[in-house]
């Protein structure tokens, strides 16, 4: 907007049109400062804590460096090559896929499962709700303690449980055919009321009208489920999908609590290695060379999220 | 739709399920010794407080409690200041290139968090703050989803009263906090408190960035005395675990609309 634009007040003097001019120069020029003063302090920490990383991680990757010489050796892609050719490499791949996987699917199945059942007229279910979420907003930490515990194979809860059907209880995070589901367990019941929550809220969302006539036609509830709501649904399970693995991929606490990437190397993902490279093996430059795959790979994820949710913006 | 008995049994067994864990970590933490390692388990506690007292002995856990303490009230005042203003200058003032730098803030959420550990641990040694509260705190005060969130409220609220602000005199700083605030209290409640869960759950950040005892946090501590103490004192670790667990589990009971509002607007409008 110039002075230009605005409404022609009758006659103004040449003086009055060139005081407002340099007024509105003035105020805009103070709006203007006034944005970069209250926007500065959060962008610079952003560029510093998010974006110069990823250029960091990048020339790091390029290099070998222990963290302790005074200068990162460069030696091109070879970080990349070994990386890419390692068994281990393919192996802590093949782990966080099988991981991501399983406790997405858990989600997804369990939370939908968790949200008709809330949605359904019954006293207490609001209590219920509250108490299937609430371990999402605790210490990942803490709830892998407590895990810990009840896996104990000689006085944990789990072995309470499974005695009395004369099963002997496997000694969880120490056996490498149970530690990984062990953790999956614990994920599962950390956030799937997450996703609970969040289905419970796309279907109290839903328009009544299309499923009210199907249900007068003779649909029957499977029909209905499977033909109105889960199309319907489909837009919150493509939100939970991407954040379940965007979530599950950075996996940390719990595991760091419960197995440290093992036994062996049974629950060591790439969010494991990341960490382990760097701050157990002091290698960054293969810390930064894990950092930059686990960067892109979650680069497609949220870049197919954002072009999947913008048609559907469109749409509406 | 009538509800029948074998959907109240579920309903049950889901809350036991929910539930279960949590009465095994608070009944353990207060059983001695002595119970904990009867077999077969004892399902209620004879009280003692002895559990407290030997997790005290084992680690600094005052201090711990401090350092999470000072962490999570620093780091999420600082990052809500941030959001808030920057939601602010965004929402209501002009400036070139504005849509270019919005998207600069908001692409800070492509970034993952645990790709910037190592990068982000070497800046702070080179800022000399290994073991400070600066080093951890500042690297988690950027805002993208807080701001995004207030900024999208901001744009909610009707542009007359500001606009009356306005032309009473009332500069922008003045007007953010006297009327765009007071109107937009429960946001601001959703985002103070989804930030102080993440501050204090925080993890991995302080496990890198700190390495001396006096400034470890509680989530830390656990894992240390964990590895310390080992199957040992189940009974010393639930109590360090119930004191990790307890201020968020009472934060939660007490804004727990404010949190599963702010959530589901996030799933749902973001």
């Amino acid at each position: 907007m110039t002075v230009v634009d605005l409404p022609a007040r009758a006659h103004p003097d040449e003086q009055t049109v060139a005081a407002s001019n340099d007024q509105l120069k003035r105020r805009r020029r103070r709006e203007y400062g006034l944005f970069a003063l209250l926007v500065a302090p959060n962008l610079l920490v952003i560029a510093v804590f998010a974006y110069w990383p990823i250029v960091y991680n990048a020339f790091l990757s390029l290099t070998d460096w222990n963290m302790i010489a005074a200068r990162p050796k460069f030696v091109g892609l070879a970080n990349y090559g070994r990386t890419l050719t390692d068994p281990a490499f393919h192996k802590t791949l093949w782990i966080t896929v099988v991981f991501t996987g399983l406790i997405v699917a858990g989600s997804l199945v369990i939370g939908l499962a968790l949200a008709f059942l809330f949605n359904l007229p019954l006293k207490g279910r609001g209590a219920v709700r509250t108490i299937a979420f609430a371990p999402h907003i605790l210490s990942g930490a803490a709830v892998a303690t407590i895990w810990a515990f009840i896996f104990d194979p000689g006085y944990g809860l789990m072995r309470a449980l499974i005695e009395p059907f004369g099963a002997e209880p496997p000694d969880w995070m120490n056996n490498s055919d149970w530690a990984l589901p062990g953790l999956v367990i614990v994920y599962l019941w950390k956030n799937v009321g997450f996703a609970a929550l969040i289905y419970l809220a796309g279907l109290q969302g839903l328009p009544k009208d299309l499923d009210e006539a199907a249900a007068i036609d003779g649909a029957s509830t499977w029909t209905r489920f499977r033909a109105i709501k889960l199309p319907l649904l489909a837009p919150i399970t493509f939100f939970l999908l991407i954040t379940t693995v965007i979530g599950t991929f950075q996996a940390f606490d719990v595991i760091a609590v419960m197995t440290g990437g093992g036994p062996g190397d049974a629950t060591t993902t790439l969010s494991w290695s990341i960490y382990n490279e760097g701050f157990q093996a002091f290698n960054a430059g293969r810390a930064a060379t894990l950092s930059i795959i686990m960067f892109v790979i979650l680069l497609v994820v949220t870049t197919v999220q954002a072009r999947v949710m913008e048609r559907r913006v469109h749409y509406r | 739709m009538k509800a029948r008995p074998i959907q109240y049994v579920l309903l049950v067994a889901v809350a036991a399920v929910f539930l279960g864990p949590l009465y095994w970590l608070l009944s353990t933490a207060f059983k001695d010794p002595a119970q904990i390692y009867q077999w077969p388990p004892a399902w209620w506690p004879h009280f003692t407080w002895e559990n407290f007292s030997l997790a005290w002995k084992a680690a600094p856990f005052d201090r711990f409690f401090l350092n999470s303490t000072i962490i999570t009230v620093a780091g999420t005042a600082l990052k809500v200041v941030n959001a808030v203003l920057t939601a602010y200058a965004f929402a209501y003032l002009r400036f070139p290139f504005k849509k270019i730098l919005f998207f600069l803030v908001l692409g800070a959420m492509m970034v993952p968090g645990h790709v910037t550990l190592l990068p982000n641990y070497l800046t702070v040694a080179s800022l000399g703050w290994i073991n400070t509260y600066a080093g951890l705190i500042i690297p988690g005060i950027g805002s993208a989803f807080a701001t995004f969130l207030m900024r999208q409220h901001f744009l909610t609220l009707p542009t007359e009263v500001t606009d009356a602000a306005a032309v009473d005199g009332a500069g922008h700083l003045r007007t953010l906090w006297r009327v765009v605030l007071p109107m937009s209290r429960p946001m601001l409640i959703t985002v103070v408190v989804i930030t102080a869960v993440e501050e204090w759950n925080n993890f991995v950040w302080p496990l890198i960035v700190t390495n001396t005892a006096s400034m470890r946090t509680l989530p830390v501590g656990l894992l240390i005395l964990k590895d310390e103490e080992g199957l040992a004192a189940w009974g010393t670790i639930m109590a360090g675990t119930l004191l990790v667990l307890a201020p968020m589990l009472l934060i939660f009971l007490i804004a727990q609309r404010y949190i599963v509002g702010g959530i589901t607007q996030g799933a749902l409008k973001g």
